[in-house]
C-alpha cells in the first residue's frame, strides 16, 4: 500500500512541472507587453525594469521558467495588479472559503445521489426509479448560473427566506449560524449537477452488479434484500462510485466559479473571475495553479482509496496509469 | 438484395478499382441504413434530432423571422410576456426577448458544436498517431494531455479564454483546448484495443500498408464511439459555452448569445424574472435534445446493441 502510495505520488512530478509551465506560459499568451500583463498598464518604467530583472525577461524562456518556478516553490506568487497586495496571502484564504463551500456541495451531491441511485436501483423502472432518472436528466445538465440565480429569485427575492449574498468573512462575521443561511443556495446550486450525475452511475453501477450470478446465488440463498444490496451489490459497486465521487469534488473545485460569482462567495472562483476583469495575470497564475494542484491531490485521493478497497487494483497495476 | 455486390461470393476473383469502390459505397450505405433503422426505434431521439433540426433552421433564419432587431430597444424595460406586443416580454433594455433568443442560438450553437468538432478532429490525429505508433511518442503525447487533465475543464477553458482577449474566437478556441485531451484519450484507447484484432493482423499478411490499414479498418471502427462520445459533449459544451459568456469572456454587447442573455437578466430578475428563466431554459432543453440524440446514436452505432 505504501508502495502504491509513493509510486502514484512520483507520477505526479512531472505533471505538476508541466501544469506550472502551462501557468507560466499564460503570462507570455496574454496580449499585450509583459511587463504589463504583469504590472499592469499604470507601472511606472522603473516597476517595470524591475519586473524584467527579476524575472530575467531578456533571457531565453527555460531560465525565466526556473526563476520563476523557483519563485512559487517558495510561496511567492508575484504581487497583484488590482489589489497591490501579495497574490499568495490573497488566494489562500479565498481557496479555504472555496473548499467549505466545494465540500458542502460534495456532501450534498454525495448522500442525495448515492440514496437516490440505490433506492432506484433496487426497484427498476418503478416509481421512484422514473422520478430518480427524470431528476438526473433535468439536474444533469442545468446550467449552475442559471440554477443559481432561479434560487435567489425564489428563495431570497420572492419568498426572503435565504440571503443570497454578503459573504464576506467566514470567520469572526456573524458567526456560524450566520455561515450556514449563507451557504444553503450557494451549496444547492453548485451540488445538483453533481448530485444527478452522481445518482445516474450509482444506479447504473448498481443495476449492473444486481443482475450478475452471485447476486442470483445469494438470492436464492434466502438473504434478505436489503442485506444483498448493502453487503453483496454495494460493496462491490464501491470503486467506480468512490472514482465519480472524488471527480465530482474536482470539478466541483473549478465548478463552483459560476456560483460564487452569483452569490459573490469570496472564494478563489470569485477571485479568479475578478483577477480576470482586472486583466490582473499573477492572481490569475496563482489562482489556476492552487486549483490545479488541489485537483490532482483529489484524484490521487480517489485512486489511494480505490487501491485500498480494491485489492485487484493494489495487487496487479502496482500504479495505475491514468 | 440478391444483386448486391458481395464481398466473398465470387471468392477470389481480382476485383476492379471501379468495382470495389461500389462495393465500399454499397457498405457504408448499408451501415448507414442499418443504423438509422436502429436510431429511428428510439423515440426520444428522434424527438430530440427534430426539435434541434427545428432549433438550427430558427438560428438560421433569425435576420428573416425576428420579429424586431435584436439590438434595439421596442418595448418597456423588463416588460412581461405579452406587453407591448412581444411574447415574451422585453429584457433589461427593453429588447425583445424572442428576437434576441433567435439570434443568441447562433452563437450558442456554434459555441456548442464548433469546439466539439474542432476538438474532435485533432484528438482522432492525436490518439490515432499515439495508439497506432505506440512507444515513446504514446508516452510523450499522453504525458502532455496529462497536464491538461490537471485542471478542471470548465477551469481551464475559463483561464485560457480569460488571458486572451474576449469574443467568440477566443470562446471557441478555449473550448477546444480544454476538450482535446478528454477525446484524444478515448480515441486512443480505442485505437489500441483495435490495433490487436486479428483483421488488422490479417490485412497487414494480406500486404496493406499502414495509411491503408488506418484508413480502411482502424478509423472506421474507432470512430463510432468517439462520434457517440463527441455528440454527448455538445450540449455539455453549449453549457460550458454559455457559462463563459455568461462570466463576460464571449461574445460582446450588445449582441448576445444564450449565456449572456442569462447574465443581463440579473439586473431585473426580481422585476422580470423571464430575461432570465427563458434563456436558461432553452439552454437546458437543447443541451438535453443533444444528450438524448447521444444516446440515440450510441444504441444505433453499436451492432450489439442493435441486435437486441
Amino acid at each position: 500500500m505504501t508502495r502504491f502510495i509513493v509510486m502514484r505520488l512520483l507520477t505526479i512530478v512531472p505533471i505538476m512541472f508541466g501544469v506550472s509551465f502551462f501557468v507560466f506560459i499564460l503570462a507570455h499568451l496574454a496580449p499585450g507587453d509583459v511587463t504589463t500583463t504583469l504590472t499592469g498598464p499604470y507601472a511606472t518604467e522603473e516597476t517595470r525594469e524591475q519586473i524584467r530583472e527579476s524575472l530575467g525577461l531578456n533571457e531565453p524562456l527555460p531560465v525565466q521558467y526556473g526563476k520563476w518556478l523557483s519563485h512559487i516553490l517558495q510561496g511567492e506568487f508575484g504581487k497583484s495588479i488590482a489589489n497591490r497586495r501579495m497574490v499568495a496571502e490573497l488566494i489562500f484564504p479565498k481557496f479555504a472559503n472555496s473548499a467549505i463551500l466545494a465540500l458542502t456541495s460534495a456532501a450534498m451531491a454525495y448522500v442525495i445521489g448515492l440514496f437516490a441511485g440505490i433506492f432506484a436501483a433496487s426497484r427498476p423502472y418503478g416509481y421512484f426509479d422514473r422520478f430518480t432518472i427524470a431528476g438526473t436528466l433535468m439536474f444533469g445538465s442545468i446550467p449552475p448560473y442559471w440554477f443559481g440565480l432561479l434560487l435567489v429569485l425564489l428563495f431570497s427575492l420572492t419568498w426572503r427566506w435565504l440571503p443570497a449574498t454578503g459573504m464576506t468573512k467566514i470567520v469572526g462575521g456573524g458567526g456560524p449560524i450566520d455561515v450556514i443561511l449563507h451557504l444553503i443556495l450557494p451549496t444547492i446550486a453548485a451540488g445538483a449537477a453533481p448530485a444527478a450525475i452522481i445518482a445516474r452511475t450509482v444506479r447504473a453501477t448498481m443495476l449492473e452488479i444486481l443482475s450478475q450470478n452471485y447476486i442470483k446465488v445469494a438470492r436464492a440463498k434466502g438473504i434478505r434484500r436489503g442485506v444483498i444490496l448493502r453487503k453483496h451489490a454495494l460493496r462491490n459497486a464501491l470503486p467506480p462510485i468512490a472514482t465519480i465521487c472524488g471527480l465530482q469534488l474536482g470539478y466541483l473545485l473549478g465548478g463552483v466559479l459560476f456560483v460564487e460569482v452569483i452569490f459573490a462567495w469570496p472564494g478563489i472562483g470569485y477571485q479568479l473571475w475578478q483577477a480576470i476583469q482586472a486583466r490582473d495575470i499573477p492572481t490569475i497564475q496563482g489562482a489556476s495553479l492552487i486549483i490545479a494542484v488541489a485537483f490532482v491531490l483529489v484524484n490521487l485521493a480517489v485512486d489511494v482509496f480505490n487501491a485500498y478497497t480494491d485489492p485487484k487494483i493494489r495487487i496487479s497495476e502496482g500504479v495505475r496509469s491514468r | 438484395m440478391t444483386d448486391a455486390p458481395s464481398l466473398h461470393g465470387e471468392s477470389l476473383r481480382q476485383r476492379s478499382a471501379a468495382e470495389l469502390r461500389r462495393e465500399n459505397l454499397h457498405i457504408m450505405w448499408r451501415t448507414l441504413t442499418l443504423a438509422w433503422h436502429a436510431y429511428a426505434k428510439d423515440k426520444a431521439a428522434v424527438g430530440a434530432l427534430i426539435f434541434l433540426v427545428i432549433v438550427v433552421l430558427i438560428a438560421i433564419l433569425a435576420p428573416w423571422i425576428s420579429p424586431h432587431d435584436p439590438t434595439e430597444a421596442v418595448g418597456t424595460r423588463g416588460g412581461l410576456p405579452g406587453t407591448d406586443g412581444l411574447v415574451l416580454g422585453g429584457d433589461m433594455d427593453g429588447r425583445d426577448m424572442l428576437s434576441r433568443l433567435f439570434w443568441g442560438g447562433r452563437v450558442s450553437l456554434l459555441i456548442g458544436v464548433v469546439p466539439t468538432v474542432a476538438a474532435t478532429a485533432i484528438a482522432v490525429v492525436l490518439g490515432l498517431f499515439a495508439g497506432y505508433v505506440g512507444g515513446w511518442v504514446d508516452q510523450v503525447v499522453m504525458r502532455v494531455l496529462d497536464v491538461f487533465f490537471a485542471f478542471p475543464l470548465v477551469l481551464l477553458a475559463i483561464v485560457i479564454a480569460g488571458i486572451l482577449d474576449p469574443g467568440v474566437a477566443t470562446l471557441i478556441l478555449s473550448i477546444t483546448v480544454a476538450l482535446v485531451p478528454y477525446i484524444s484519450r478515448l480515441v486512443r484507447t480505442t485505437t489500441v484495443s483495435v490495433k490487436q484484432e486479428p483483421y488488422i493482423e490479417a490485412a497487414r499478411a494480406g500486404g496493406a500498408t499502414t495509411p491503408t490499414i488506418l484508413a480502411r479498418y482502424v478509423l472506421p471502427n474507432m470512430l463510432a464511439p468517439v462520434i457517440v462520445y463527441s455528440t454527448t459533449l455538445i450540449g455539455l459544451m453549449m453549457v460550458v459555452g454559455s457559462g463563459l459568456s455568461f462570466l463576460g469572456l464571449g461574445i460582446q454587447p450588445p449582441d448576445a448569445d444564450w449565456g449572456t442573455m442569462v447574465s443581463d437578466g440579473r439586473a431585473v430578475l426580481k422585476k422580470a424574472p423571464h430575461a432570465t428563466a427563458f434563456p436558461g431554459f432553452v439552454i437546458v432543453i437543447v443541451s438535453l435534445a443533444f444528450s438524448f440524440v447521444g444516446d440515440g446514436l450510441r444504441d444505433a452505432l453499436d451492432p450489439r446493441a442493435r441486435v437486441r
